[in-house]
């Protein structure tokens, strides 16, 4: 039985050993590049006496990134991805979660490494990939791996400020490479173009698939997402067959017309999700390639990935919803409600995952772990863990599921999972701040900021820019009077999205 | 052009967009302010940009924006 995420790398290397495993605009790896350098970082990290430690990749979006990842995993330590244009204070929240004893760089980074309060080792991808393989030493540590061993760990928001990092095993990712590739009938000739960012559990999708199959991913050039008719001009020069990606890229080419003039001839399978499809968007997809297969996803980061799949196959009208289905096999999902019984047919519910895709918690945070990692409360005879999303849902006549809203205030916004918590916490960290509220306006899709202080917006985004990734700046903000509150003094959420309304229509 | 820096403003108060000509390979714009520029061009210009005009060079300075924004009306 396969309990290493590795041993896909390890077959596929014989039967493609020349054929691109991942690659960019300007370069590519064979599968025999990827293995080889992999080994070569796992050989040195256990020289070093890096063994069972995270180690955290501070890397820019390319090919060398993925390498990295796989490196840090054969010397049977667990990599944490961290991106370039991560916030400093952010990054030094995450290195303090995790301790870590080594980064591995590009010649970039390194550079911004200094700046940090660190003092573990510091090596570079390209020092490092020199390293001669030693062969006994990877089989030894692959010997004494399990499977429950940990491969990853990605931060997400947390809406106290401090963002959380969720780890993966090898038992997970394996469990839901099979049934997603199963779903989305992956094999040796998709080529897929990938969309995500590498430090979410998000381009396991396409990572993992081309390790498996032999695939092929293309990193799309983050730019492109800006300007559609060369992003489907980019699908069509690499022969893209295969996406995963959030909704907002794919309306962003239907909405802007780019079909009328361009039309993504490679594509036969579009897996989107993190967000609801707009019909009249999904309808313009649908007429343009009759014969692609769409498919919606739906996960939590804590459930490895994603853990729900829709095949469209039938029609739909604009004032409908695409469901998001049914678990993956090997998977099952709970509808809770408040009594913690299964909600009946149609009553509204929080949808909990249980099964071997469930991932082994939060990083250094038990406390945050035990709130949603909970024991089944159906199950009163023996340990059995169900994570709950804070989502909820409810079977529509089909017996499908579908997503309805959070319980919380946790958003999605292009994509990303934000805690408006998170956003708060660090605007009442400025000087000057008194009281601030963040709402998502669902209409626009914007992140709204009301604050009361003597700052100016100017100051308190320039100050939010340096605190948080870029997909949470808020994107609409005014300062107020005072904030308004409910009868027993909490923010009043509901007349601050009033107030968007009416300044709706008094435009 | 006042318009046109209210509508950049709103979404980034903190920079100064008169005279910034790299707004795009400098990365101060990103894809979702792209999508709401196109939406609020739409609507306070009346002015559908199409998709060949969804290029860097016409989103890198607000100067350059407005001159397409000027060029399509004087299509119509």
């Amino acid at each position: 039985m396969q309990n290493n995420i590795l041993e896909y790398l390890d077959h596929t290397v014989k039967q493609f050993p020349n054929k691109i495993a991942y690659a960019n605009d300007k370069i590519g790896f064979s599968f025999q590049e990827v293995y080889n350098q992999a080994r070569s970082i796992g050989t040195f990290l256990n020289t070093e006496g890096i063994y069972k430690e995270p180690v955290v990749v501070f890397m820019s979006k390319h090919p060398k990134t993925i390498v990295a990842f796989y490196g840090v995993v054969y010397g049977a330590n667990f990599y944490v991805p961290i991106d370039e244009e991560m916030p400093l204070v952010r990054i030094e929240l995450i290195l303090k979660n995790l301790k870590p004893k080594a980064i591995i760089c590009d010649e970039r980074s390194i550079e911004i490494v200094k700046t940090f309060e660190y003092s573990g080792a510091v090596y570079l991808y390209d020092d490092i990939i020199q390293t001669s393989i030693d062969e006994v030493v990877l089989h030894k540590v692959r010997e004494n791996s399990i499977d429950t061993d940990p491969i990853y760990v990605v931060f997400t928001s947390g809406s106290t400020g401090i963002p959380k990092g969720v780890v993966a095993c090898h038992r997970s990712v394996i469990d839901y490479i099979e049934n997603l590739t199963d779903v989305l009938e992956i094999n040796e000739n998709s080529v897929f173009g990938n969309q995500v960012p590498l430090y979410f559990d998000a381009c396991l999708k396409e990572l993992c698939s081309s390790l498996k199959f032999g695939a092929t991913t293309y990193i799309i050039p983050k730019s492109l997402f800006m300007f559609p008719l060369k992003l489907v001009e980019f699908l069509n020069e690499y022969k893209i067959n295969t996406v995963c990606w959030v909704v907002t890229a794919l309306t962003m080419i239907s909405a802007f017309k780019v079909f009328d003039k361009l039309i993504p001839k490679y594509l036969h399978t579009i897996a989107f999700g993190s967000e609801v499809f707009p019909m009249k968007q999904f309808q313009i997809w649908k007429e343009t390639l009759p014969n692609a297969k769409f498919i919606n996803l739906y996960g939590p980061t804590e459930a490895t990935g994603m853990c729900c799949y829709y095949k469209v196959e039938r029609e739909f009208g604009f004032d409908e919803t695409i469901p998001i289905g049914r678990p993956f096999k090997n998977t099952d999902i709970l509808l809770l409600d408040n009594d913690n019984k299964l909600a009946v047919k149609g009553e509204l519910g929080e949808i909990c995952v249980r099964g071997t895709s469930l991932t082994l918690g939060y990083y250094n945070d038990f406390d945050k772990t035990n709130e949603s990692f909970v024991q089944n409360p159906l199950n009163k005879s023996y340990p059995e863990l169900i994570y709950r999303t804070g989502d909820l849902g409810r079977y529509n006549e089909s017996g499908e599921l579908v997503f309805v809203s959070r319980k919380d205030y946790q958003i999605k916004h292009m994509g990303h999972r934000i805690e408006l918590g998170e956003i708060e916490v660090n605007v009442n960290m400025i000087d000057g701040i008194k009281s601030t509220c963040c709402i998502y306006n669902n209409e626009n899709e914007k992140i709204m900021l009301y604050y009361v202080g003597e700052v100016s917006t100017k100051e308190v985004i320039a100050n939010l820019k340096k605190r948080l990734p870029r997909y949470m700046i808020p994107n609409s903000i005014e300062v107020l009077e005072n904030i308004p509150l409910t009868a027993n003094g909490k923010i009043d959420r509901a007349i601050l999205k009033e107030r968007i309304n009416i300044k709706k229509k008094g435009k | 052009m006042k318009i046109l820096l209210d509508i950049l403003n709103e979404l980034h108060p903190d920079i100064e967009f008169e005279n910034h000509n790299k707004l795009i390979d400098d990365g101060v714009l990103d894809s979702f302010d792209i999508v709401s520029l196109i939406a609020e061009i739409d609507s306070e210009f009346d002015v559908a940009i199409p998709a060949e005009e969804i290029i860097p060079d016409n989103f890198n300075s607000a100067k350059a924006l407005y001159a397409l924004i000027e060029r399509l009306s004087d299509e119509d």
